[in-house]
């Protein structure tokens, strides 16, 4: 009995032991042929990328080379372009190619839909008046809504569009150029266009630069209520564009006016050209409105000086713009 | 396929190319020009190129008077000087085939020593400004720099390639001589404003010679500076070297084979 | 080695079905498929080099007085934020590579982007049930062209300051709130107080890319979910069975490879093409303005619009309606993003088609979307083109006056022209597929005879 024991027992491990040992487990990935030559391509590529890499520290540490962006692009991105090509080689030659099938997840699950929207139902079966608790709800939701977004006003005076009208120009203030100089009617030529700003105010508030030039008096054709407007044939506009607030950095003067465009104000962003002489009006491109105009006045000094605020509000155009004059 | 390509390349090449050349001017030479002074060839060459649009005098033509056998007109060239005629027939700008053409940089239509005895006529017609004297090397290139935005960079761009004003292609700097740039900031040829010394003083207008010099060969630090221009040739490359390149690597890994 | 890695990982995670799930995941082989990889990478790259970046770069308007190596810009006064910018391709090593690689990869995640688009568009992958999939990724792009433009508006250079400017005239352009809205963004009239610049700073480097990510995240899990859609390009693949190679072992190289590929093509360009030199444009001031100032390509089609809308304002007397920015600032990129939303209704509508797709469309097996499509393309392509009207002038010599004329009618004849010539070229590849299609069954039957 013992001596059946013992056999059965050594029959049950040799048995198992069988098992274990035994189908050796399925491959999951299918087997491939050895590449021996694209292997050796991939290590070479991967040791040029190691070449590189080194090289950029090299590079780095060198500071005899000066300016060295296009060495450390050509080591950053070689190093980058052989891995790539290593990696790529790998995924073509190496690695074994396989295509498998698959089943696309279904595009819906109607019964999940069903338990969902059960779930939901079900859940609210306490709620007895259903329609109230919704709207009570979504004013909740919306007041809060409301109270988040109220900060948002303190990013700006979003409720004021007073700013916007506002220039430093008014009656008597003075012309001065890029440096503070003040401008003399008399050093305003013609054919030739200058910035000027208000004097003592920041050279970047919108409504301090001009552009100034002097025309032929005869050649004016200002609206007859700015004939004043323009001492000596000299003519100031806001130096800002109307169409997108670029500014206005362009003077056209013909050397031969028989022959050659007039002369214009034109905006290097979308090429909206303005007519001088007439008061700032559009003769080509985008901008809608014309230009605003600064009537100006000569000291007794000769001094050149405004003789108020702008013919309208200065910079790019907004709803009701024209409704509103530039203030002081 | 290939000869689209090629007939595509040769067409933008000479699209400039055309839009540049000055249509040749029929120059009218005296016949025995050696023998002659160089006051006789100026008067001649004058007579014979400029008369007919600056008049016989010099004193300009408004209006064309077809009726009267009058074609041309053009501005008056008394008192502009050695100066306005130094800049306009070295550039190339002068004589112009048609009177409303913008004069465009082109090689001068006439040979050194024609174009000296032009320069006397036209400066000896009135007293005007002689040719300026340069001195970049005493510039300041920040200030020169800072002028040039300020005063320039509207119409010739910041880096000076060249631009846009309606009505006209405002030339790049590239090829201008450091003479000829201040002789344009002085006189204002064509559509271009002009700046007297009261505006941009000596100093300062060395200044932007020096800078404008700087902008031949601009400190381009981060490689292939494609032309200086900003955002168009570079969008250019993005297309047409990064995008190509990326979709050829896209092409290489994937299959291509129809879908 | 492998197997104790693996069973660390499961241990302390739990995740090995998962794993396994993910790594036999199928990837349909097609090499249009990986266009929109090329983007994802591209924006890998731009958070890294981003990332360096905001290491150097100080985002503040406070003036100073540039004393660095550079000379023309020597004694400039300039804002701390444009120092900063130029000393980092100055002074700092390896700093100018990532300034321009950054820009680089920017420039070439949008065109990416818009070539994925376009892929998708054309092959009718947005269809149910990928149509969300479709409106993140447009989300994505429009939320990408503000990211772009707040990188290069933060600099403070003369380009900067003039995009800047457009930017305010086009928000103040919006009927009714422009004018609020402006003054909220930048805190009064332009140029603003210096809070602008910070406020740009944290939407630049926190809350788009943020948002991009998430938008990313959530595009690429529909897509997962949803599983990759496929050509028809044998019989074993159907619009219920999905052919592909798994992410394990076949995609990961060839995808890292492509990562790399990227990531050398813009390395490449950030140390040997030259973008954006700040240096050279000098700081930004109000009153100053530079020719040909052009935004990055892909708001070329802004500036092109702005371009292209005549002198006008919607006025009703002397009340001001409608300025004139609004139409191409503002109305045509809405346009362009609504159409391309609005569009699988629109087609589901017209075809009456409301089933599942998991096979793709050639585009000439759906001749009607493909010719809208190309229509649709010229349209924003030739109001792009436009937009580098000046530029043309410079090197080609063609009038600018002229050009804009000729755009401001061809953008609405070409469209219609393409339209119809696209539709009839699929029509007529159709037309030669069903006979290649005939005949080879014939040689078919012929051999089958024969045999």
């Amino acid at each position: 009995m013992r001596r059946l024991g013992r056999w059965l027992l050594g029959l049950v491990i040799l048995v198992m032991s069988f098992f274990r040992a035994a189908p050796p487990r399925e491959r999951i990935v299918p087997e491939g042929r050895p590449q021996r030559r694209a292997e050796a391509v991939v290590i070479v590529l991967l040791l040029a990328a190691a070449l590189c890499g080194v090289g950029f520290v090299v590079v780095y540490a060198v500071d005899s080379l000066g300016n060295r962006t296009q060495l450390f692009g050509l080591l950053l991105g070689g190093a980058f372009a052989f891995v790539a090509a290593a990696l790529i080689l790998v995924g073509k030659r190496l690695v074994v190619t396989e295509e498998l099938e698959e089943e696309y997840p279904p595009p819906e699950h109607p019964t999940e839909q069903l338990e969902l929207t059960q779930i939901v139902r079900e859940s609210s079966s306490r709620f007895t008046r259903k329609r109230l608790m919704t709207g009570a709800a979504a004013t909740a939701a919306g007041a809060l809504g409301l109270a988040a977004l109220t900060p948002a006003l303190s990013l700006g005076p979003a409720l004021r569009t007073e700013p916007l009208l506002r220039t430093p120009w008014r009656r008597g203030r003075r012309l001065v150029d890029e440096n503070g100089r003040r401008y003399r009617a008399a050093d305003i030529d013609p054919g030739t266009f200058y910035t000027a700003f208000a004097e003592g105010a920041p050279k970047d508030e919108i409504g301090s630069p001009l552009v100034v030039v002097r025309l032929d008096q005869h050649a004016l054709k200002l609206p007859p209520e700015r004939r004043s407007w323009a001492p000596g044939g000299i003519v100031a506009y806001s130096k800002i564009c109307t169409h997108a607030g670029c500014a206005i950095a362009l003077y056209r003067k013909p050397t031969f006016a028989p022959m050659q465009p007039r002369p214009a104000l034109v905006c290097p962003c979308h090429y909206s050209t303005f007519d001088p002489a007439t008061g700032g009006t559009v003769l080509f491109g985008p901008a809608g409105r014309d230009l605003p105009q600064l009537p100006l006045m000569v000291d007794p000094a000769g001094g050149l000086r405004a003789a108020g605020n702008f013919s309208g509000p200065v910079g790019p155009s907004w709803w009701g713009v024209r409704m509103w004059r530039a203030r002081s | 396929m290939r000869r689209a390509a090629l007939a595509a390349v040769i067409v933008a090449a000479a699209l400039p190319a055309a839009a540049r050349a000055q249509p040749p001017v029929g120059i009218v030479r005296p016949n025995n020009e050696a023998g002659l002074t160089p006051a006789q060839l100026g008067a001649q060459l004058y007579a014979g190129n400029c008369a007919s649009c600056h008049g016989v005098d010099g004193s300009g033509i408004s209006t064309p008077r077809p009726g009267a056998g009058v074609q041309g007109a053009g501005p008056p060239l008394r008192g502009v000087g050695a100066r306005a005629a130094d800049f306009y027939l070295r550039t190339g700008y002068m004589p112009l085939s048609r009177p409303d053409e913008q004069p465009t940089r082109s090689p001068p239509s006439f040979d050194d020593r024609e174009t000296r005895a032009l320069i006397d006529f036209v400066a000896g017609l009135a007293p005007g400004p002689p040719i300026p004297k340069v001195a970049p090397e005493q510039g300041n290139l920040a200030q020169g720099q800072r002028m040039f935005t300020e005063h320039c960079a509207g119409c010739h761009q910041v880096v000076a390639q060249g631009g846009v004003v309606t009505g006209a292609r405002v030339p790049p700097l590239q090829d201008a001589t450091p003479v000829q740039i201040a002789q344009a900031v002085r006189t204002g040829p064509y559509l271009m404003p002009r700046f007297s010394p009261r505006q941009i003083s000596r100093q300062q207008l060395n200044s932007i010679i020096a800078y404008v010099l700087t902008t031949r060969h601009p400190s381009d630090r981060g490689g292939w500076g494609i032309g200086n221009v900003g955002p168009v040739p570079e969008g250019m490359v993005t297309w047409l070297l990064a995008a190509v390149v990326l979709v050829a690597v896209c092409r290489m890994i994937g299959k291509r084979v129809r879908g | 080695m492998i197997h104790k890695t693996v069973r660390l990982i499961d241990r302390s995670t739990g995740t090995s079905p998962l794993l396994k799930k993910a790594l036999r995941y199928l990837f349909p082989d097609h090499w249009s498929f990986l266009l929109g990889e090329v983007a994802l990478y591209a924006f890998i790259v731009l958070v890294a080099t981003g990332i360096y970046l905001t290491l150097f770069f100080d985002p503040s308007l406070a003036e100073t007085t540039y004393h660095g190596v550079y000379a023309p810009l020597q004694g400039t006064k300039m804002s701390v934020a444009y120092k900063s910018a130029v000393d980092l391709s100055f002074e700092i090593k390896a700093g100018l590579l990532f300034r321009q690689t950054h820009h680089w990869a920017a420039d070439v995640f949008v065109a990416a982007m818009v070539l994925h688009l376009m892929r998708v568009f054309f092959t009718g992958a947005f269809r149910r049930p990928r149509t969300l999939i479709w409106l993140i990724g447009l989300l994505m792009l429009f939320t990408s062209l503000l990211e772009g433009y707040l990188g290069y508006s933060i600099v403070d250079d003369l380009l900067s300051g003039m995009g800047l400017a457009i930017g305010y005239g086009v928000a103040l352009s919006i009927p009714f709130v422009g004018a609020n809205l402006a003054e909220l963004i930048w805190q009064g009239p332009y140029p603003g107080t210096t809070l602008f610049e910070s406020r740009m700073y944290i939407v630049h480097v926190l809350i788009l890319p943020v948002l991009i990510a998430v938008l990313l995240t959530a595009h690429l899990g529909l897509v997962a979910l949803r599983h990759h859609t496929q050509f028809r390009a044998t019989p074993r693949q159907t619009q219920r069975r999905l052919l592909g190679v798994p992410m394990f072992p076949g995609q990961v190289p060839r995808s890292l490879g492509l990562l790399f590929a990227v990531a050398a093509v813009l390395f490449l360009l950030g140390g040997l093409v030259q973008i954006n030199p700040i240096w050279q444009w000098g700081p930004y001031e109000l009153s100053q303005g530079t020719n040909g100032a052009q935004p990055d390509w892909y708001l070329g089609w802004l500036i092109g619009a702005l371009r292209l809308v005549p002198s006008f304002d919607v006025t009703i007397g002397s009340y001001t309606l409608v300025p004139n920015p609004f139409w191409g600032g503002a109305l045509f990129p809405l346009v362009v993003l609504g159409v391309l939303a609005l569009w699988p209704w629109a087609e589901r509508r017209i075809t009456g088609d409301e089933s599942f797709h998991n096979l793709l469309d050639r585009p000439r097996d759906a001749p009607g979307r493909t010719a809208a499509g190309a229509a649709f393309m010229t349209w924003v392509f030739l109001v792009f083109l436009s937009g580098s009207a000046d530029r043309a002038y410079v090197f080609l010599g063609l009038s600018y006056a002229a050009q804009i004329w000729v755009y401001r009618v061809a953008i609405w004849v070409l469209p219609v022209l393409v339209f119809v010539i696209a539709r009839r070229y699929c029509r007529e590849l159709q037309r030669a597929d069903a006979i290649e299609h005939e005949r080879e069954r014939a040689e078919q039957e012929a051999r089958a005879l024969a045999h």
